[in-house]
């Protein structure tokens, strides 16, 4: 074989190699319908992906007090663990399509003012609500928790039947349905700045004047600084007085593992260790079953099923994924609390 | 101290014994004294650890690289270690046709390694109306910067014949309970944009999408999604929650600005910094970081006189385009008081601005994107302290 007729060989060689890895044979294979429907639930603001359903108000409320209100509070209003989903939008507001209150400030922005698609609160709602046990709602559930809130914003009346033929009406009255914009330069890497400053290097603009410093109530706000900064170097942090909001954790309290595991999965975000928040707080609870030997099965159980009606109305929400080991675990510790 | 230091005349039990095997930690872990630097909540920003903030130490860490075990975390729904073998990628919408990757799928094609800093839309956002936090940690530290590796998306789109004409958008979603999703353009998608499964050298840490995350630079961090499993590829955005109803950053007017996503050029110095004290009089390194959603950064300004005078400061290469830079300059400290500041310039020739500039245009309740210069004062006493000066 000549040289040149070897150059070519191996050229060609070159060439299908390439070829091979640009295809990426073998890798992957086809999605199949049923996968892409089991994944594919997003609701796009043109409704794109809105499955057929129904849902009214008071089929909403039944669903809400069950699987919501524990969170969210009754009325949609608890500011406690999330921000508020009501409040703070007028009739004038679905008039005019923008919430008033949004260019005024001072107070929380709530869910609804700043709802500009019913598309979003409906995905949202369908793919990770409730908090612990996302996905589990069905079609009618989220149009009927949709409706629910709506009606609490005062966008539907209490007679609203919320479904798929019905979403772009209630489009058409949200408050800040005018209230977004995507005219800036801050999308797209070649978008135009809308803040231009100029590097000035020698004197510079009028002598300095201090504007705002660390209130005294917020210098102990984060702990103690001393234990936040290694105990060698050019610096240390210095000592501040620490507020005594910041809860002290007790060791032997920490490490009990029942004790993490209710951190971990949530419970301590409605039992408070002393005071009653959205639920009873875990003193009360270990008080009330004190001496009684059969209370770590039914609790197990109780925690496992959802509940209503022992401590006040407010019922807890199920947990039913939780391994046994771990909701024992959880429950012996509850039991100790003091 | 008659004769010298003890800690140099009496030999310590490290000089004078044995010492620890090979493999005592399979896996290996700071030294007992670096157990202050830890990530940290700042109490009272959430109410719930699952849907909350956890702010890496940047007053403690040097060079550019965040160690992996610091990086920041911020979940929506909580973390979970996912199965690998168990984890799929499904790429569907406008494409040829829709395919599934399992992990050893996307292992085995071309994949990239690049360094890049993430930041949180809302780092600094607890500061848009006055000072709220006494340290850089969490006045600064929803940012770190890691070497990921990863297949480019760019080549899974080519791979499923993506129509990138008509679908000028690509819905990105996790696999946790949050399913959380964001809308990325097509152009950046074909640009930039890596599906990773390392960090550092190694997998990605579960705080931070193991098995798989979108990495998506120069963007804020919501929209490097964990824990990847669907790309779909439409004609439109989604206006999902994270998109339409959080990570809009609110104007005076009352309007919200949507798709808010480019991280503006931003600097801080690190060290001296809020809540720390200088030991005496005498030389410093004033040393910080700069980054740019934009691209590189070209330059670094320091003044210790609250930005009536100023000094460029060295940079450390690599100097890399939407990469952490790490800045460096001597400071002698006769003293008195001082304000520091630092003020970084990126290669489009945009100057990282003042808080009152910022405000000027955007008001005061925007959260997200402030980008502003910071203030640390310095006292007579040594102390450092957040400020924020005109």
């Amino acid at each position: 074989m000549s040289r040149w007729n070897k150059a070519l060989c191996a050229m060609a060689l070159v060439l299908a190699a390439n070829q091979a890895w640009a295809q990426h044979s073998g890798i992957g294979r086809a999605a199949t319908p049923a996968e892409i429907a089991a994944w594919d639930t997003d609701v796009r603001g043109d409704f794109k992906g809105l499955p057929p359903g129904s849902g009214s108000v008071s089929h909403g409320e039944v669903v809400w007090e069950a699987k919501c209100a524990s969170c969210h509070g009754s009325f949609g209003e608890s500011n406690q663990f999330f921000p508020p989903l009501i409040g703070g939008v007028t009739a004038e507001d679905i008039r005019t399509g923008r919430v008033a209150g949004l260019a005024k400030g001072g107070e929380q922005r709530s869910t609804v003012m700043k709802l500009s698609k019913i598309s979003t609160l409906w995905d949202y709602i369908n793919r990770a609500m409730p908090w612990q046990a996302p996905k589990t709602l069905t079609a009618d559930e989220v149009y009927a928790l949709t409706a629910y809130i709506l009606h609490q914003g005062n966008i539907v009346p209490g007679s609203f039947v919320l479904s798929d033929k019905n979403m772009a009406e209630v489009q058409a009255r949200l408050p800040n349905r005018n209230g977004m914009t995507r005219k800036h330069g801050l999308w797209e890497t070649r978008g135009k700045p809308d803040v231009k400053a100029v590097a000035c290097m020698r004197n510079c603009g009028p002598e300095p004047r201090i504007t705002s410093q660390l209130p005294d109530h917020a210098a102990g706000s984060h702990g103690d600084l001393v234990e936040q900064y290694r105990l060698f170097g050019p610096v240390r942090m210095a000592a501040l007085p620490v507020a005594s909001a910041v809860p002290a954790a007790a060791p032997a309290v920490v490490s009990d593992p029942g004790r993490s595991l209710a951190d971990k999965n949530g419970c301590l975000a409605c039992h408070a260790p002393k005071q009653r928040t959205i639920g009873p707080a875990l003193a009360e609870i270990a008080s009330k079953y004190r001496g009684d030997s059969g209370a770590e099965s039914r609790l197990v159980a109780k925690v496992r099923a959802g509940g209503q009606g022992v401590w006040g109305t407010t019922p807890m929400p199920p947990f039913q994924n939780l391994q046994e080991q771990d909701l024992r675990a959880m429950v012996q510790w509850i039991l100790k609390a003091e | 101290m008659a004769q010298g230091d003890p800690a140099i005349l009496q030999l310590p039990a490290h000089s004078t014994g044995l010492g620890q095997p090979v493999a005592a930690r399979g896996y290996g872990k700071p030294s007992e004294y670096e157990k202050n630097l830890q990530r940290r909540e700042s109490p009272g920003l959430t109410r719930v650890s699952q849907s909350s903030v956890a702010f890496a130490p940047l007053q403690g860490l040097f060079g550019i690289i965040t160690p992996n075990g610091l990086h920041f975390e911020r979940h929506h729904q909580g973390w979970w270690d996912i199965d690998p073998r168990q984890h799929r990628l499904m790429l569907h919408g406008l494409v040829r046709e829709a395919k599934v990757y399992t992990m050893d799928d996307l292992m085995r094609l071309p994949s990239v390694s690049r360094i890049h800093f993430i930041e949180c839309g809302a780092n600094s956002g607890m500061e848009w109306a006055n000072v709220a936090v006494p340290t850089v940690q969490y006045s600064h530290g929803m940012l770190s910067c890691c070497e990921f590796t990863g297949v480019r998306l760019a080549t899974l789109l080519e791979h499923c014949g993506a129509d990138v004409k008509k679908g000028r958008y690509i819905l990105a979603e996790g696999a946790d309970g949050s399913g959380l999703t964001r809308t990325i353009g097509m152009e950046r998608a074909l640009d930039d944009v890596i599906v990773a499964w390392a960090m550092n050298g190694e997998c990605l840490r579960p705080e931070n999408g193991y098995p798989l995350r979108l990495v998506v630079p120069g963007v804020q961090g919501v929209s490097w999604v964990k824990w990847l499993r669907r790309l779909e590829v439409g004609d439109q955005p989604w206006d999902t929650r994270e998109e339409a109803l959080h990570y809009i950053d609110l104007m005076p007017d009352g309007l919200h600005r949507q798709y808010s996503s480019v991280q503006e050029c931003k600097s801080v110095i690190t060290t001296p910094s809020g809540g720390q004290v200088l030991l005496n009089k005498g030389q410093y390194n004033v040393t910080g970081l700069a980054w740019s959603g934009r691209g590189r950064i070209r330059r670094v300004d320091v003044s210790v006189d609250g930005g009536r005078n100023w000094k460029t400061a060295r940079l450390e290469t690599p100097v890399l385009p939407k990469a952490l830079t790490r800045f460096n300059m001597a400071w002698n400290w006769d003293g008195r008081p001082a304000i520091l500041q630092s003020r970084a310039i990126d290669d489009t020739g945009y100057v990282q601005p003042k808080i009152a500039q910022l405000r000027a245009v955007r008001g005061t309740r925007s959260i997200y994107h402030n980008n502003a210069i910071q203030s640390w004062l310095v006292a007579a006493s040594g102390e450092v302290s957040n400020v924020q000066v005109e």
